[in-house]
C-alpha cells in the first residue's frame, strides 16, 4: 500500500434491506489533495460517508488512516482519527456567538477561557484566510460565513481530513467560489478534503482526483484535469448526457400571471415577500433566482392559496385570484410543483394511481357524480407513468411512499405537467433527479412552454435557472431585485443581485 | 431478477395474517394464564366457545353482543382512516342511543316508518356528538382526544340528569323505563330462526348495510377519496385543493353516526332500557375490534364478530369450570397487545416466507442441475 494515502476505504459494503448501498467500493484519499466523491443522488455517496464517519458499520471491508486499520464505531471515533465533517446542515446554536459555538463540547475545564479560545480562533481564521468575526452572533452572520464556521469547528478539533457533504447548495456563486479557495487553502496547509456532490463545474473548478459512484459501485478513479466534464457525466449517470437545453427564443403573449404589490407573511410572521410585482406571460418561462430562504416559499405559497396575501393582486389569466380556493385556484389553471415532495407533493400510503387523480379526482372523467372511475384513472396513470419513466414495484398500484425520492418527484412533475396548466409553478422540478433525468424534465418544461403556457421556475441551481429561463427575476430578502434577460445577463451579475445588491450599486 | 422481486412481494404477509397470527397468541397466552390457575386450558376454551356458539339461540347472542363492537370499531376505523382519533364512541353511543330511547318511547308509527325515523333519530344524535369536537378541531385545532373524551363525560352526565328526570323506570332510579318490545329493533321472526335468542335483533341488518356503505364510500366515492388523502397526508390534500377543515368536519360527522348506531343496537336492540352511571365499555372496545381488523370495514365485521364470541362466552366457562370471566378481557387485551406490535409479525412471516422461497429456488436449481448430471 502507498505511504501518501491518508484515508483508505477497502472494498467496502454495506447493505441495507432491499438494497446494496455500497457494494465493493474503494476509496483512496491523498494527503493533501481535493478528492472528490461524484455520484447521483441514490448512489452510495453519503453512505459510504456515513460509514466513515461512525454513523454507520460496514458489513465488509477495511478502513485505514495513515496506513493503520481502523475501526470507527462512532462519530467521537472519527473525531479522535482527525476526521471532521462538514453537514449539509449546520449544526449551531444560534443564539450563541462563533467562539461559543467553536468550543460547544470542548470547553475544556469548568470556567470557559473564552478569551484564549478567542484568539485561537482568530489565528486559525487568518491562517485559512475564513474571515471569521470570534464574536458575532451566528444568527446575525451569512449562511456562507455559518458554513466557515463549521470549518473552523473542524479545524479547532485538529481535523486534518475534512469532509464536504455537499457543501454549496445553500451559497450564493460569490460564496461558492469563496470555499473553492478555501478548500485550496486548506489543502496547501497540508489538510485533505473529501468533496461529495453532484455537480460536476465544482469538481472541476476544485478537485485533484475524482472517485465516481453509481448506484453502490464504484466506476472509476479520474484525474480531473484531464478528464472532461461530458466524460465525468456520462460515469456517472452510465450513457452520454447534454448540457444544454435546445430551445427556440420565447414568444412571449398575453399575460398569465400577474403579480401587483404583493405583501405576504412569513411563518415568523414578519414581511417575507415585499411589494413583489411581476409579470409572466403565455409563452415564456421566468425563473426566480435567489439563494435558499430568500421568500421563494412565500411567493410561491401565495400565488397557489397555500398562505394567504397581506396586501396586493394575484392576477391569473385576467382573474382577481388574489382571495380564491386552493381548488378554484387549481381549476384555473395552476399546476403546482411543490418544494416539498414528501410533504406537499404525495399522499404516501395511496397508490400510483391515486396520486395522479388527486388533484382532478373531483370532476370528470375521473369521477361521476361522486363517484370514481376506476378504469379511467389507472388508464390516466398509466399513461402519465409511461411518459415519465416512473418506476415503481408494483406499478401504478405501489404506494406512492414506496417510490424513490427521484420517481416521487418523477410522479408530481408528471402528474403537473399532464394536467396542461396554463401556468406551472415548478419548484426545484429536478431536485434529486440524476442527470439524464433531468435533461428530460427540462424538455418537457420547454415543451410546455411552446404550447403558450406560462412558466414560473423557482430553483436554487443557477445553472438550472440560465439553462430553462427566458427572463430571470432576482430575489433576495423578499424583494425583487431586478428582472434580466437570460440572454443580456450573467451568473456573476445574478450572483451579486442574489447577495441584495442592487444592479445600480454593482456598476 | 424483475421476476424474482414480483415473486417476493407476492409472498409478502397481509394484515389478515397478522390479525390471524395475533388471535392465536392471544389464545395461547390465554391458555397459559388458565393453566397456571390450574385449570385445564382446552376444557375452558370448549366452553367458552360452546357458551357462544353451541345452538342458534346463543349464535343469536354472541351476534347480537358483537353487533354493538361492529358500529364502534367501524366508527372508530372510519375516524382513524381519515386521520382522526376518535376516542369518543362511547359518549356518541350514549347520545345515539338516548335519542333512540326518545323516540322509542313517544313516537308511534307504521313499522317500517317508525324503524327509519328511530334509525335517524340514533344517527343524528351520535353524529351531532361527534361534529362538535370535529369543528373544534377544525376551527381551533382542539385536539380530537381530548374534546371526545370531554363529550363523553357530557353525555354521561346529561344522561345521568335525563333519564332519572323524564324516563324513570317504576322500579329502579338508576336506569330509565323499558321500552316495549314492539318498539325495539327485536323481531318474533327474527328471535325464531334463532330459536328463542332474546337479545339478536334488527341490528344486524343495519349493520350489514354500514360495512357495505363504508366499504363503498371509502374505496368509490370521490368523498371517501378526499377524507383518506386528508388523513393519510393533510399537507398534499391541501395542495391539491382539498378543504382539510370540511374534511374533518364530516369525517367525525360520519364516524359519530356510526358510533350513534352502536347505541342504537345496544338501547333498543340488545337491551331495552338505559342505564345511568355506565360509561359503555363498548366505546373503547371499538378500538381494539378496529385495530385487529385493520381499519378495514370487512376486518371490523371478522373482528367484531370474534370479540363478540369471546365476550359472550365467557359466562357459560365461567359457570361450568372456576376461570374467572375477566380471561376472557385478557386475552383481548393480549391480542391488542400483538396486533399493535404487529410489526413484529410482518418481519417474522416476511423472513419466513423469504426462506420457504430460497429453499424452492434451490430446489429448483438442485432439479436444474440433475439432468445435466445424468449426460
Amino acid at each position: 500500500m502507498d505511504d501518501n494515502y491518508v484515508i483508505e476505504m477497502l472494498h467496502i459494503r454495506k447493505e441495507f434491506p432491499g438494497i446494496v448501498a455500497n457494494d465493493d467500493i474503494t476509496l483512496q484519499v491523498k494527503e493533501g489533495e481535493i478528492h472528490a466523491i461524484l455520484g447521483e443522488n441514490g448512489a452510495g455517496k453519503s453512505t459510504l460517508m456515513s460509514i466513515l464517519f461512525g454513523l454507520y458499520h460496514p458489513d465488509r471491508g477495511t478502513i485505514k488512516v495513515r496506513g493503520e486499520e481502523v475501526t470507527i464505531k462512532n462519530p467521537n471515533d472519527a473525531t479522535r482519527l482527525g476526521i471532521g465533517m462538514v453537514h449539509q446542515h449546520f449544526q449551531l446554536v444560534h443564539n450563541f456567538t462563533v467562539t461559543e459555538n467553536i468550543i460547544l463540547g470542548k470547553e475544556g475545564s469548568f470556567v470557559l477561557h473564552r478569551k484564549e479560545a478567542s484568539q485561537k480562533i482568530k489565528t486559525l481564521s487568518e491562517k485559512y484566510g475564513l474571515n471569521i468575526a470570534p464574536d458575532m452572533k451566528i444568527e446575525d452572520i451569512s449562511v456562507g460565513m455559518q458554513q466557515r464556521v463549521e470549518i473552523l469547528k473542524m479545524l479547532y478539533r485538529d481535523a486534518n481530513i475534512l469532509i464536504f457533504d455537499e457543501p454549496t447548495a445553500v451559497l450564493t456563486p460569490q460564496e461558492i467560489d469563496d470555499l473553492m479557495q478555501i478548500m485550496k487553502n486548506l489543502v496547501k496547509e497540508g489538510k485533505s478534503v473529501i468533496l461529495i456532490t453532484h455537480k460536476l463545474n465544482e469538481i472541476k473548478a476544485a478537485a485533484d482526483r475524482c472517485t465516481v459512484i453509481r448506484r453502490g459501485k464504484m466506476i472509476d478513479v479520474v484525474d480531473v484535469a484531464s478528464t472532461s466534464m461530458q466524460d465525468m457525466a456520462a460515469m456517472m449517470v452510465g450513457r452520454p448526457v447534454s448540457f444544454k437545453v435546445e430551445k427556440a427564443p420565447a414568444q412571449p403573449g398575453r399575460p398569465v400571471l400577474e403579480l401587483k404589490d404583493l405583501c405576504v407573511m412569513n411563518a415568523k410572521n414578519v414581511l417575507g415577500v415585499k411589494n413583489f410585482n411581476l409579470t409572466v406571460h403565455a409563452g415564456e418561462i421566468v425563473g426566480i433566482a435567489g439563494v435558499d430562504g430568500n421568500g421563494q416559499s412565500e411567493l410561491v405559497e401565495a400565488i397557489t392559496g397555500l398562505v394567504p396575501v397581506q396586501s396586493g393582486a394575484i392576477i391569473i389569466d385576467g382573474t382577481d385570484a388574489t382571495h380564491l380556493t386552493i381548488r378554484e385556484r387549481n381549476e384555473l389553471g395552476i399546476g403546482h410543483i411543490p418544494e416539498d415532495r414528501q410533504k406537499r407533493g404525495i399522499v404516501p400510503t395511496e397508490s400510483i394511481a391515486d396520486n395522479m387523480a388527486v388533484k382532478e379526482f373531483f370532476r370528470p372523467p375521473f369521477s361521476r357524480n361522486g363517484i370514481l372511475d376506476d378504469g379511467y384513472m389507472r388508464r390516466y396513470a398509466q399513461n402519465v407513468v409511461d411518459h415519465f419513466d416512473v418506476r415503481s414495484g408494483e406499478g401504478i398500484r405501489s404506494p406512492a411512499g414506496k417510490l424513490s425520492g427521484g420517481n416521487q418527484q418523477k410522479l408530481i412533475v408528471g402528474r403537473e405537467i399532464a394536467m396542461n396548466p396554463k401556468l406551472l409553478i415548478a419548484v426545484q422540478p429536478t431536485r434529486g433527479l440524476d442527470v439524464g433525468a433531468i435533461e428530460y424534465i427540462h424538455k418537457q418544461i420547454v415543451t410546455h412552454r411552446d404550447k403558450g403556457n406560462a412558466v414560473l421556475l423557482v430553483s436554487l441551481e443557477l445553472d438550472e435557472i440560465f439553462n430553462l429561463s427566458d427572463r430571470i427575476a432576482v430575489i433576495s430578502g423578499g424583494e425583487l431585485m431586478n428582472i434580466v434577460d437570460t440572454s443580456e445577463t450573467n451568473e456573476h451579475a445574478v450572483g451579486l443581485m442574489m447577495a441584495g445588491v442592487r444592479q445600480q450599486e454593482a456598476q | 431478477m424483475a421476476d424474482k422481486i414480483k415473486v417476493k412481494e407476492e409472498h409478502k404477509s397481509s394484515p389478515f395474517l397478522i390479525a390471524f397470527s395475533a388471535v392465536i397468541l392471544g389464545l395461547i397466552a390465554g391458555g397459559i394464564l388458565m393453566a397456571a390457575i390450574g385449570e385445564n386450558p382446552f376444557a375452558a376454551y370448549a366452553f367458552m366457545f360452546k357458551g357462544s356458539l353451541m345452538n342458534m339461540e346463543r349464535i343469536g347472542n354472541s351476534l347480537a353482543t358483537a353487533m354493538t363492537l361492529l358500529f364502534t370499531g367501524l366508527a372508530f376505523a372510519f375516524a382513524y382512516k381519515t386521520g382522526l382519533f376518535n376516542i369518543g364512541c362511547s359518549g356518541q353511543m350514549l347520545v345515539g342511543g338516548l335519542m333512540a330511547t326518545i323516540v322509542a318511547h313517544y313516537v308511534f308509527l307504521p313499522r317500517p316508518l317508525y324503524l327509519i325515523v328511530l334509525i335517524l333519530s340514533a344517527i343524528a344524535g351520535g353524529a351531532v356528538w361527534a361534529a362538535i369536537p370535529g369543528y373544534f378541531k377544525a376551527k381551533f385545532n382542539v385536539h380530537e382526544v381530548v374534546s371526545t373524551i370531554m363529550m363523553n363525560w357530557i353525555a354521561y352526565w346529561s344522561i345521568y340528569y335525563y333519564i332519572p328526570a323524564y324516563l324513570k323506570g317504576p322500579s329502579l332510579e338508576t336506569e330509565s323505563s323499558s321500552i316495549a318490545v314492539s318498539q325495539s329493533l327485536r323481531s318474533p321472526w327474527l328471535s325464531k330462526i334463532f330459536t328463542g335468542s332474546a337479545y339478536i335483533n334488527g341490528s344486524i341488518f343495519i349493520a350489514a348495510v354500514a360495512i357495505i356503505l363504508i366499504q363503498y364510500l371509502l374505496s368509490r366515492t370521490t368523498l371517501g377519496f378526499g377524507l383518506k388523502a386528508v388523513g393519510a397526508n393533510k399537507s398534499c390534500a391541501e395542495y391539491a385543493g382539498i378543504s382539510v377543515k370540511r374534511s374533518i368536519v364530516l369525517s367525525m360527522t360520519i364516524s359519530g353516526a356510526l358510533a350513534g348506531l352502536a347505541g342504537l343496537s345496544y338501547y333498543t336492540g340488545y337491551s331495552l332500557n338505559m342505564q345511568i352511571g355506565v360509561m359503555p365499555s363498548q366505546g373503547f372496545d371499538g378500538i381494539a375490534v378496529a385495530l385487529l381488523g385493520a381499519s378495514t370495514p370487512v376486518g371490523v365485521l371478522l373482528a367484531s364478530i370474534f370479540f363478540g364470541i369471546l365476550q359472550s362466552g365467557k359466562g357459560f366457562m365461567n359457570a361450568m369450570t372456576s376461570v374467572p370471566p375477566e380471561i376472557a378481557d385478557t386475552i383481548i387485551s393480549v391480542i391488542i397487545y400483538f396486533t399493535a406490535t404487529s410489526i413484529l409479525f410482518e418481519k417474522l412471516w416476511n423472513g419466513f416466507f423469504h426462506k420457504i422461497h430460497e429453499r424452492q429456488e434451490e430446489k429448483a436449481a438442485a432439479a436444474d442441475k440433475s439432468p445435466q448430471e445424468v449426460q
